[in-house]
Order: structure tokens, then sequence, then C-alpha cells
């Protein structure tokens, strides 16, 4: 029963989504599981919420290596969410004065939850993606080698892409007139002509085959012959 | 000298980097002075799209991105933000991640609040907030969009906003603009909304350089135009100035993107050069490991 069941809300709801798509009369049936899908995934935003608490707070009990960025990964998230939940600081809504600020908003620019989000997530994460720019430099120093005539094509490949997608690129080729024979040899156009026929050519094969890869592993799954998504069934 | 360069502290290179990105910022900041940008063809259909529009006709804005890179796509939702101000188009903003709608708050406070005073919230502009579900939540409100939608952002019931009068599904807007950092993000909205409806919905965005070789194989069909992350916002950013100049002395805060292709410019001149650098090594290296 326990597998049984999941097995088949998947396959109905799968079988569903397929007719809805190639029926017009049955298309508030889709519109009905993606309702029901939507509110799994919110829900699963709690189940989410449980399982952070659940393998940090091991963590920290069983003093494994690094508890103590699971301390403050448990008491950032206690923070946030008791603040957000409880809306401390939050005017309350004109529309309805009667409930104080419980009918303000959570993010009101008044609340701690929007200073702890505004002066310290936010220059967090900016920072965190920035730092991206730090290790390619290193990475291109160490790693990018032309060791054979794949790796030379992906370099040149690299250098008209990098430079055509800056202003460095118009600079360097501006001699070469815009509406003369040798137009495309402008790195810009090199950019350009690179990405729309290469990549496109490129990225539309590996697509049709991830397409085909993913219809016949639905299949599989709506028919119960891949049961794996729902575990071993040992625990 | 060739030991010293082979095993070369990284902390050198990082700070390199640090300065090719803060040398390029302090002097356009004193400067004000920018690189001229040329607009091809993508960013000029994104903002041929946004100018077929008449005035009151209905745009739905996804901001589908985060702080994380904001930097990067900030830019393109301010000029996207001001260029359908400027047009006195219906703002409709809705957002797939859950910070996106802090985005939107963002660009509200940033462009229309200071310089469309005019602009009435629920009349002529609404932030719909975020809805869990990603793509789940496009395949409903393709047909159905108050399934979803009951209140706004700040909780009013969408019933008793005027804008939302008359609105069934996102098949009548007239356009989409999507500013999309990952999943979900242009890719799903293309897959979701514009492929089953594809004479109902129309689609333009503007995504992070990681994604937009992803999404060329969507052009031009289901997607007539597309900003690639900075440089993209830079030639869309010229033509919006061009169109519709800011207000003297407000011109710094819709020219972020041209400003940071300066930044851009000497970080990817230094890549080039460590790369250049890293292969002399590794040639010199390879020339006397045959010797020996």
């Amino acid at each position: 029963m326990k597998r049984t069941i999941p097995l088949l809300l998947a396959s109905i709801a799968g079988f569903i989504m397929i007719v809805a798509y190639f029926s017009p009369h049955t298309e508030s049936w889709g519109e009905e599981v993606a309702v029901w899908f939507n509110i799994l995934a919110a829900v699963a935003f709690i189940l989410g919420g449980g399982n952070l608490l659940k393998i940090h707070l091991r963590k920290v009990s069983d003093r494994n290596s690094g508890w103590m960025y699971s301390v403050i990964t448990v008491v950032s998230f206690l923070v946030m969410l008791f603040l957000g939940l409880w809306k401390f600081g939050v005017n309350p809504n004109p529309q309805f004065p009667d409930y104080g600020h419980w009918a303000g908003e959570y993010n009101d620019s008044t609340s701690p939850f929007y200073w702890l989000y505004e002066y310290t997530f936010k220059p967090l994460q900016a920072t965190i993606f920035a730092m991206l720019a730090f290790y390619v430099a290193s990475a291109a120093f160490r790693a990018f080698r032309a060791k054979n005539f794949e790796a030379l094509l992906l370099l040149a490949t690299a250098f008209v892409v990098l430079l055509g997608r800056t202003a460095a690129g118009v600079f360097l080729t501006d001699f070469i007139p815009a509406d003369g024979p040798f137009a495309a040899l402008r790195l810009e156009e090199m950019t350009q002509y690179l990405m729309n026929i290469f990549n496109t050519a490129g990225n539309r094969a590996i697509m049709i085959g991830i397409a085909l890869g993913t219809a016949s592993v639905s299949l599989k799954i709506l028919l119960g012959v891949d049961r794996s998504y729902i575990g071993s069934g040992d625990d | 000298m060739f030991e010293y360069f082979r095993n070369l502290d990284r902390r050198w290179i990082f700070l390199l980097m640090l300065l090719s990105v803060a040398v390029p910022i302090y002097v356009i900041g004193k400067t004000k002075e920018t690189f001229p940008e040329t607009a091809l063809p993508l960013a000029t259909n994104v903002f041929n799209e946004i100018e077929a529009l008449q005035p009151g006709e209905k745009v739905l804005l996804a901001f589908d991105y985060d702080p994380g890179s904001e930097g990067e796509l900030g830019p393109m939702a301010t000029a996207f933000t001001y260029h359908c101000s400027s047009r006195g188009l219906k703002l409709y903003f809705m957002a797939l991640w859950p910070l996106g709608r802090q985005m939107i708050d963002d660009n509200i406070a940033k462009v229309i609040e200071p310089d469309f005073p005019d602009m009435v919230y629920g009349e002529d502009y609404v932030n719909l907030g975020f809805k869990a579900g990603n793509e789940g939540v496009i395949k409903v409100i393709v047909t159905d969009i108050k399934q979803f939608y009951t209140t706004d952002a700040r909780g009013t019931n969408i019933e008793q906003i005027p804008m939302m009068e008359g609105i069934k599904s996102i098949q009548q807007m007239d356009l989409m603009l999507n500013v999309s950092a990952g999943y979900p993000g242009t890719k799903e909205w293309v897959q979701y909304a514009v492929t089953p409806y594809p004479k109902e919905i129309k689609l333009v965005g503007g995504c992070t350089g990681v994604q937009a070789p992803l999404l060329y194989p969507y052009i031009p069909q289901q997607l007539p135009g597309l900003l690639a992350a900075i440089k993209g916002a830079s030639e869309y950013e010229s033509l919006v100035i061009k169109a519709y100049p800011p207000a003297e002395g407000k011109e710094a805060k819709y020219m972020e993107a041209q400003r940071r292709m300066g930044p851009q410019l000497v970080a990817h001149v230094l890549m080039v050069l460590l790369i250049v650098a890293g292969n002399i090594i590794f040639f010199i290296e390879r020339k006397r490991g045959a010797r020996a």
C-alpha cells in the first residue's frame, strides 16, 4: 500500500496532464492537477524547513566537523522565520485597523525582518556570487590549456566571445568596414555568428536528445516500470 | 622567473581581478563617461516589441531573479520598468522566485514612485508577488490567473484591484517580459506559456550570461528578443535612454548597465591575458619535458 498508492497517484496525475494537453475538453482536468501540484510545492517549503532543522541539529548534537556552521544556519533560519511570521515592527494595514500589525506587510521597511534581508542577506548573497569572478580568473590561468586541437578551438571561441561581448570587440576590429565584404570578421559579428549558428545547432541537438530521454523516462514512471523516485522502500 | 610564474600564488590573480574591477568603477564614477554602445538585433527586437505597444496596453513583468544575480540582471529590470512606464503601459509584476517579490518592490521604489508619481497602484501597476510551484504556476495562470492569485502582494483582494478587472489569464497580456536568473525562468515561460499558446502570448526577456546559450534555440519564433547578460542590458539601455531621456540628475540610475561595461571590459581582457600566460607556461613546460 505504501508504494502502490503513490505509484497510482503519480500515474493518474501524469496521464491526466497528457490527456489535458491534447484535448480542449479535458483542459480543466489539467488545471486541477496543476493546482494540486502547486499546493504540494507550497507544502514542500515546510518539509524543506523541517529537513533543514533535522540535518543540522543532528550535526550539532553529534559534534560533526563544521558543527558551528550548522548552529549559525539553524539560528539564522529560526530568527528569520520568527521575525517574518510574527511580523515584528510592521506597520498596521490601514484597510484593517482592527487587526493591528498582523494585517501589515511582513517585509515592511520598518521591520527587523526587512533590515536583516536588506542589510545582511542581500549583500551576503551578492558577495558570494561576485566571488566567482576571482575563482574563474584563477582557474583560467591554471586549467584552460590548449592541450589538443579541440581545446584550441574552445580557446579561440572563448577569446572571440569574451572580447566580442565588450567594447574591446568593437575597438579591435573597428578598421573593418561594417558594411563591407569582410564585415563578418568584426569581433561582434563573429560573436553573433558563433552564438546564432554553432551554439544554437549544438544546443538544439542536445535539447532534442534530452526531450526524447525525458519522454521515455516519463512513460516508464507513469506505467510503473521505473519506481526509483519513491525510494527503495527499506525505511 | 619561469618557476615563479609557474607556481604563481593565486592571491596575485585575485588582486589583479580586484583592481581590474575596482579601477574602472572608480574612473567611471569620477568621469561619468561610459563606452559608446551599438545595439545588436536581439536587443533592438526587445526594444521594438515594447515600442509596438500602445499606451494603456497590458504587460506582464516576471522578475525571476534574486540578490545573487541582481548585479547582472538589476539594470535590465530597471530599464524594462522605466521603458514600460514611459510608454504609459499597464504593468503587472509577478515572480516565480521567492526573492523576486523584493526585486519588484526595489524597482517600483527606484523607478515608478520617484519618476512616475502620476502612476497609481492598482490602476497603472500592480505587484502580484511570488507564488511557489515553479512551472506549475505558469501552467495554471496561462488559463486561469485567479486560481492562484486571489490577492496581490500587499494582501488586497484581486477583485478590488481595478486593473485586474476582466483579466482571466495571462493570454490577455499584450506582451510578457521576463528577467531570468535560472530555473524557473525564461525557458519555462517558453515551454509552458508560449509554446502551447503561440498566437496569444508574446515573450521577450533578459537573462544571465550562463543562461543565454541555452535560450538561443528558441530565437526567433518563441523568443523574438533577448538581452543576454549585462552586455544585452547595456545595448537595450542605450536605446531606451535615447528614446526617453531621463530627467536631469537622474541619468545615472538608468545607465547602470552601461557603467558596468567598463569593469566587464577590463575583467574580460584580464581573463584573456591570464589564459594566454597560462598557455605560454604550459608550452614552455612541455618543450622542456620533451627535451629531458
